[in-house]
């Protein structure tokens, strides 16, 4: 620290702006913050924990509980990853290790190109395809054929816009993230470390397994939380196809709600201060849930770096 | 004609290029088992190039070609009853820049095993402790084996990957600078470890340090400009060499 004070002024005005720049980032986010729950706060205060809790939407009664969308962002999201996660890193491991340099570039190229789509021709496609895909091919054989219509997961009737439609279309959506993501992450492992694992005999994919994979580790994990936080804040596709019901249910063939879509869906027409006030908190929710995960995912890639590097 | 002795290597004509570039051109080179070889030469005459030929470890996004043979014990290195991996694990390696996994000091040293072996813990431990105690780490380690590799000074880092090659039992080792990156009493530790290895070992080391190569190798060969210029008793090489051009590279007027 120091050097600090002998470098030359343009080191040090250099030093002020970077510093000055990381704090605006941090006061917009708290400013953000707390200009969401100050607006927020007369459905908190009428509500308190119940907010959380309910599971009741009724903007003609004024009640207001935010738990289906709570658990719909979360499931759906998570189910997303959970598909999204196996393919994008193979996809990641086979264009950074395997393929040869042309077809390299061709999947760069996609990878790249789907990640631009906005997400409202995600929207579309899902409606006008997927949907339609789930309801009458997918669904069926799920509960007829296979039987699963007795199990919670695949109960009740299936009209299409459904849980299982939106974690589908979300994991498409993430995918090429986490998969552009990983790919960097795994061509920035050093080749002394394939080398190493190769000198020791290693055939090509142990040396994937025993040398890129764990030295690639946390920056894996930092990929696919990526995807988790584009799959939270996700809002006009999910809109689009998860069927827009306040309703919590076991089964994935029903319709749900998210936080996301809850706001984009409401918020033009909240005229009672109390309605406007419950959407700001479930804003609010938003914002403490993305937070609570990514300090959870932090936490993670903490854990799994400890072991390897000091 | 009797068999040849274990861990010998040898090259005949061997030439390879890097695209268009002519990294090596005919290179004909017994390396004396039991003993430590050293190749000295100036930057980008093919040191490297040479010592990756032996366990066919070539830079990885290279385009290599070439001719000519490396023969260990009398085989081809190249011979389809050779498979690269079991060539790797016979003729091991260590590079310039220490390469720990990024995993615990004694997961390092179990890599090599667990590849290809399947072995009961006891065993795995008895490999493990062995390899330590040959690269000469085992009383610095031995109460720290889960902590992480990379909390180790480079020194030991790079006895570590010495140890790392050691488990898998190799006839050869094949060292590329594996000091120029070390203080002298860093460099000295891993000249004491090679010089009790080379009984049981043949040592093949890259240095550009000329005095390492007098006071610790049998035999030094000079390459230059991908040609073998000379290859004798390091004794007699760096007190009369023969050639001019040997003799211009060890006074310093070239290199
Ligand atoms: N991966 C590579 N691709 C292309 N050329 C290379 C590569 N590695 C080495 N070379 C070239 O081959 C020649 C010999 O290199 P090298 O064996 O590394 O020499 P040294 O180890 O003696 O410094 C040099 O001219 C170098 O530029
Ligand atoms: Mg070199």
């Amino acid at each position: 620290m120091s050097s600090l004070r002998h470098s030359p002024i343009g080191d040090r005005l250099y030093q002020t702006l970077t510093t000055l720049c990381a704090i605006s980032v941090l006061v917009l986010l708290l400013v953000l913050s707390a200009r969401i729950f100050v607006a927020a706060s007369p459905a908190l205060q009428a509500f308190g924990w119940r907010f959380l809790t309910g599971a009741q939407w009724d903007a003609v009664h004024g009640v207001f509980g935010v738990a289906p969308a709570v658990y719909g962002t979360v499931i759906s999201s998570a189910l997303a990853l959970a598909l999204a996660t196996p393919l994008a890193l193979a996809v990641a491991i086979f264009s950074a290790e395997v393929a040869p340099a042309w077809l390299r570039s061709i999947l760069e190229f996609a990878l790249d190109l789907l990640a631009a789509i906005p997400s409202v021709i995600y929207g579309l496609w899902g409606l006008f395809v997927l949907v339609p895909l789930l309801r009458d091919r997918v669904m069926p054989v799920l509960t007829e054929t296979l039987g699963l219509a007795d199990t919670p997961l695949f109960a009740g009737p299936a009209y299409g816009p459904s849980m299982l439609a939106a974690a589908l279309l979300l994991a498409i959506m993430i995918l090429p993230y986490i998969a552009a993501v990983a790919r960097e992450v795994l061509a920035a492992v050093p080749d002394a470390q394939r080398e190493a694992a190769l000198a020791l005999g290693a055939t090509r994919w142990e040396m994937l397994r025993h040398a890129v994979l764990p030295y690639a580790r946390s920056g894996l994990v930092g990929a696919v939380i990526l995807g988790l936080g584009r799959a939270f804040g996700e809002t006009m596709a999910v809109t689009m196809v998860i069927g827009n019901r306040h309703e919590m249910s076991a089964s994935l063939l029903a319709p749900g709600y998210t936080l996301a879509s809850l706001i984009a869906n409401e918020f033009a027409e909240a005229s009672a201060t109390l309605h406007h006030a419950a959407l700001m908190a479930a804003g609010a929710t938003l914002l403490l849930v993305t937070l609570l995960v990514n300090a959870l995912a932090r936490w993670l890639v903490w854990r799994v770096r400890r072991p390897g590097d000091a | 004609m009797s068999a040849p002795p274990a861990g010998a290597l040898a090259t005949r004509d061997l030439s390879l290029w890097y695209g268009p570039v002519q990294a090596l051109d005919l290179v004909s080179l017994s390396i004396a088992p039991h003993a430590i070889s050293a190749i000295i030469g100036p930057s980008g005459c093919g040191k490297s190039s040479l010592l990756r030929s032996f366990n066919r470890l070539h830079p990885l996004a290279a385009d290599v070609r070439v001719s000519g043979d490396v023969t260990l014990n009398g085989a081809s290195v190249c011979a389809s009853s050779l498979p690269v991996e079991e060539l790797r694990r016979r003729v091991g390696m260590v590079f310039q820049r220490w390469t720990p996994f990024p995993v615990s000091i004694y997961d390092n040293v179990a890599a090599g095993p667990r590849l290809n072996l399947r072995l009961e813990r006891a065993d795995l431990d008895a490999i493990v402790e062995q390899a330590l105690r040959r690269a000469a780490l085992w009383d610095e380690v031995k109460d720290r084996l889960r902590e992480p590799a990379r909390r180790l000074s480079g020194g030991q880092q790079q006895r570590l990957c010495i140890a790392r090659a050691l488990a898998n039992g190799p006839e050869v080792l094949l060292l590329d600078e594996p000091c120029s990156a070390l203080d002298p009493i860093a460099t000295q530790r891993i000249e004491e470890v090679l010089w009790e290895l080379r009984q049981d070992v043949t040592i093949v080391i890259v240095t550009h340090n000329l005095q390492q190569a007098a006071r610790l190798s049998d035999e030094t060969a000079v390459l230059i400009g991908g040609r073998l210029v000379e290859h004798g008793p390091s004794s007699q090489l760096f007190t009369s060499p023969r050639e001019p051009r040997t003799e211009a590279f060890i006074t310093g007027r070239f290199g």
